[in-house]
Formats: structure tokens, sequence, C-alpha cells
């Protein structure tokens, strides 16, 4: 029987360290919503995501109260809307009339994120892809809670340079449409190599076409947690901190499990995955910035940081394994700047650069995430960040994503605020040399040779 | 059977354990053990109890119990026994 220490560990975890689960996503297809009547077609998808989620929010609070843990989001995930609206939009304002449609249906049922707005074309565009990356700037300007993501490349198709160049002038153009708003509508915009089909964490959800009808993802966190455990084994080996980390990423997985359970039985949709991901946020001790710290480091960014980082990654994907038959997702650390305290005081220190954090992607699980640049960044040089992220993606047969945002009017030493989950962050300085010529060529990088398993 | 455990922290004082027990009963709430300790001065106490027979709803009585210990100074939470049998046991 359960005794009264362990009750009091998992309710300590909860108060005083931030376990929680980071988000209840459900997937919803809207292959069956595709019209060639650009009214029917928003018709379609309002009323089939309305009729799926109209309970997601309510049921997520109820498992919230019933197991006494936070769920923080509950959000949706669509079809790539590049599938969904090919046979309808014409233009770029047809796509983001689709846009608008999922605005409002997220406002409607209440969630507070609604991903999908995204085109896959990592080996080629068809029209209707390229005129939904061009709608991209119009359609997060326009709306609150939609985000978008294009896939631009994989290791069984190669990058799409294309499609790379123009995401450059994309997330420029977006920057510029919401510079009102501190060019926020590039925090909900990310580029991928590898995508996968049934991640949970925004801004790179969507429910892949390998996916069921509708489907519970869940994604959970708790960084907090494996920080305080690991508060605890300060000058131990490494065989030490390595079983600490994974008996702590397996308790946070499975309360991951049981609400991914939970919320399949009571939407009656079936369970996806559960993405074992430590996803910081800026509260203070929700940091995996501070994981690193504790593992030995000055400040994230310091020599080690790598290792370190490949470790803690590897450790909570072992513990998280057993934790649950299902993981998917993206899985691992997550590395954003600005919504991770500890990492906005690495930059601050001159700890972390840009390049560092690159050098950190190729052990984590995603990506250059959330990282505010100089507004007059040239879109070749942002092409350029994103050919080079792709490729670690591409060559390592991992996923990688770029969410950069180049603020308007802003520059080093400045900063910016995003609110709420997305932070702030301090404007970081990026490499000046071109690489105008090698964005330019076109065309596409091929598929590198151990792609070819067959 | 499904279980909840109830806990209850805060500082010691008189009648804690017989305000929930009173509430439980009230409630048609069995109790089926009872733990408790002090740890650095504060008072834990653990119940399990069977909510099979309360034709309560579970959210309620977690928002009730709440407030009964908002009213004695103490925290008192209402959980479903699942979440700590998934974490702690394999």
């Amino acid at each position: 029987m359960i005794n009264i220490y362990e009750v009091a560990e998992t309710n300590q975890m909860i108060e005083k360290e931030n376990l929680d689960v980071r988000t209840i996503t459900l997937g919803i297809s809207l292959l069956d919503c595709i019209d060639s009547d650009l009214n029917r077609l928003n018709e379609k998808i309002y009323h089939k995501i309305y009729e799926a989620a109209k309970d997601l929010v309510k049921t997520g609070e109820e498992i919230s109260r019933e197991y006494g843990i936070p769920i923080v989001n509950k959000r949706i995930s669509v079809t790539p809307v590049a599938l969904v609206g090919g046979a309808a939009c014409k233009k770029p304002e047809d796509f983001a009339s689709i846009a608008k449609t999922l605005d409002k249906v997220a406002h409607e049922v209440g969630v507070n994120f609604i991903g999908g707005y995204s085109a896959q074309v990592s080996k080629g565009m068809t029209p209707a892809d390229k005129l939904l990356i061009e709608s991209i700037p119009l359609a997060l300007s326009q709306t609150e809670r939609v985000c978008s993501s294009v896939n631009l490349g994989s290791t069984k198709t190669g990058i799409n340079m294309d499609a790379v160049k123009l995401m450059g002038e994309i997330i420029l153009q977006t920057a510029e449409y919401t510079k009102e708003n501190d060019s926020l509508g590039c925090a909900k915009l990310v580029v991928f190599c590898n995508a996968p089909d049934d991640n949970p964490f925004m801004a790179g959800a969507f429910h892949g076409i390998t996916e069921a009808d509708k489907i519970i993802n869940v994604g959970v966190s708790g960084p907090g947690v494996v920080k305080t455990a690991l508060s605890k084994v300060r000058g131990e080996n490494f065989e030490v901190l390595c079983e600490t980390i994974k008996k702590t990423a397996f308790k946070v997985t499975r309360v991951g499990q049981l609400v991914a359970q939970e919320a399949s039985k009571r939407l009656n949709v079936p369970f996806g995955i559960v993405d074992l991901s430590l996803a910081p946020t800026p509260a203070i001790g929700d940091s995996v910035a501070e994981i690193l710290c504790e593992i030995g480091l000055e400040y994230a960014g310091a020599p080690g940081t790598t290792a370190a980082l490949a470790l803690l990654n590897d450790q909570v994907k072992k513990g998280g394994v057993m934790a649950s038959s299902y993981v998917g997702g993206l899985s691992g650390a997550f590395i954003p700047v600005s919504e991770d305290q500890g990492m906005i005081n690495a930059v601050l220190a001159g700890a972390l650069t840009l390049e560092k954090l690159e050098a950190m992607t190729c052990v984590c699980s995603v990506g250059l995430d959330m990282i505010a640049i100089p507004g007059d960044t040239k879109a070749t040089t942002i092409s350029g960040i994103i050919a080079d992220e792709m490729a670690i993606g591409m060559i390592n047969q991992k996923t990688t994503a770029v969410r950069i945002i180049p603020v308007v009017g802003k520059g080093v030493g400045e900063t910016v605020e995003f609110g709420g989950l997305l932070g702030y962050a301090p404007i970081m300085p990026v490499n000046k040399f071109s690489c105008d010529a090698f964005i330019n060529r076109g065309g596409r990088i091929p598929a590198p040779i151990h792609s070819f398993k067959n | 059977m499904k279980r909840t455990i109830i806990t209850v922290v805060g500082k010691d004082t008189v009648g804690i354990i017989a305000k929930v027990c009173t509430y439980l009963a009230e409630n048609n709430i069995n109790i089926l053990d009872i733990s408790q300790t002090i740890v650095q001065g504060y008072f834990n106490m653990m119940m399990i109890v069977d909510t099979n027979q309360t034709n309560r709803h579970f959210g309620d009585i977690v928002d009730e119990l709440g407030a009964l210990g908002e009213e004695i100074g103490v925290i008192i939470k209402c959980q479903k026994e699942e979440i700590f049998d998934t974490m702690h046991r394999i």
C-alpha cells in the first residue's frame, strides 16, 4: 500500500517543484472536411473541431482536480492545412480565412493554441504548399491562437533549399506584420527537419496524415523535479547522477501516462503517445538551464554544456521509456531561450551564444527555440541559420527546429517581452558574414548516404 | 475498489482529525487507513478512504475538504490513489 512518504513526495513535486502535465493535445484529422468550396470547407472545419473538442477543456480540468495535478494547457492539433485547403484556396487570403476559422473555434472551445497551419515540403512544394507558406504572415497577424509550422527537410528526402530560402523571407515578413507586438507572430512559427506526426507541443504540433481520425497526445514536464532530485546528489559520480535522472523521469512520465489514459477514456478518443520532454517555463525553478547548472556548470553555455545536455536528454528517455508503452513526439530536453529563466541569465552573463545553442541542438530534442535576434537581420542570414539546423537534423536522423524572432526595431542589448508562457528574451547577436550566394543557389540538398537503408 | 488519498498538512492543533472525520462520516466516506507523523513541527496526516458509497461528486468533495482545511488553518488535499500508485509502483 502507498505510504505517507510516497504521498508526500508526489505532492512536494507538484507544489514546490512545478511538476505538471504541460499539455493535453487533441489531434483532429481534417481530411474529411476537404471541399473545393472555400465557405463550405471553413464550415466543415469549424464543426468538426467544435464537436471533437467541446469537452476537452472541461475534461482536462476535471482530471486535474481529481488527481491534484496541474494540467497547464489544453490544445488542438489538426491535419496540415496545406493538404486540407489545397482544393479550395486559390490565393494566400483564402488560406488565411482557414486560419481565422481555426482561431475562432479555438476561442470557442477554450484551448490556448491550435497547431497545424502547416505544410510539409521536405522535398518539394505543391502550389497549395507555396500558397499556404506565403499566407503565414497574414494568417499569424490576423489570429491569436493559431500556430504554424513548416517541415523543410528530412533524413529520407534531404533539405528543400528553395523552401529554406522562402522561409527566411517569410519569417522576416511575419516579424514585420506583427511588429506592433514585438514581432510576436514569429513565436508561433517554427520550421522543422524530421517533424514528428504526433508532437503535442506548440508551436510545432500538427496532426500527421499517419494518424487516426482523432487522438490524444500528452506532453509532460518537470525540470524543477529533476533539478531538486539532483541537488541531493551533488558531488556524486556520473553513475549516481544518471540513475537519479532516470528515476525522476520515470515518475514524471508515469503521471503523464495516467493523465493521457484518463483523458482518452473520458473523451472516448484513442490514446496516442506521451511526449516525455523536459519543457521549461519562465517560472523560477522550472528551468532546464538550472539542471545543467546543478550537473556542475556555472552557466548554461559553459564548456561541458553539450556533454551535460546529451547526458540529460539520454537519461530522460531511458527513464521515461519504461513508464509509458507509447512514447513519441519530441521527447527530450527543450532548450528555448525566452521560456527559461536560466537560459536568459546565461545569455545576459555572456555565457551562451547562438553558436553554442546550435551545438546543443545536436544532442537534445529540438533546436534553436525562442531566440530573439536583431530586426535588421537579412533574410538570407535567417535562411542560413535554418539550413545549418536542418543539416544537423538530417545527418543525425533527429528532429531539429528553428523558432527565431527577428524583432523589428530592436537590436542587441535590448530585451523583448512576449508575456505568459512565451516569456522574455534578450536580443542575441547574429554572425554578420554573408551566406547570400549559398542560399541563392536554389534546389535541394540530397538525402545523406545513410538514408538508403532499403 | 477505487481508493482516495486525503492528506492534511499544517500546524498541529486540537481537533484536526475530528473535523476531517466528521466531514467524511457525514458524507458516507469510509476510512480504511490513517497514518500520521510530525515533520519539522508540521502535522502530516494521510488517510486512505473509500468513496464508493458516497453520492457526492468527487470534485465537490475536493472543494469542500479544501475549504474545511482553510477553516482549520491546514492544507487538505483529496486525490485519487492512482496518481501515487502509478508514480511509485511498477
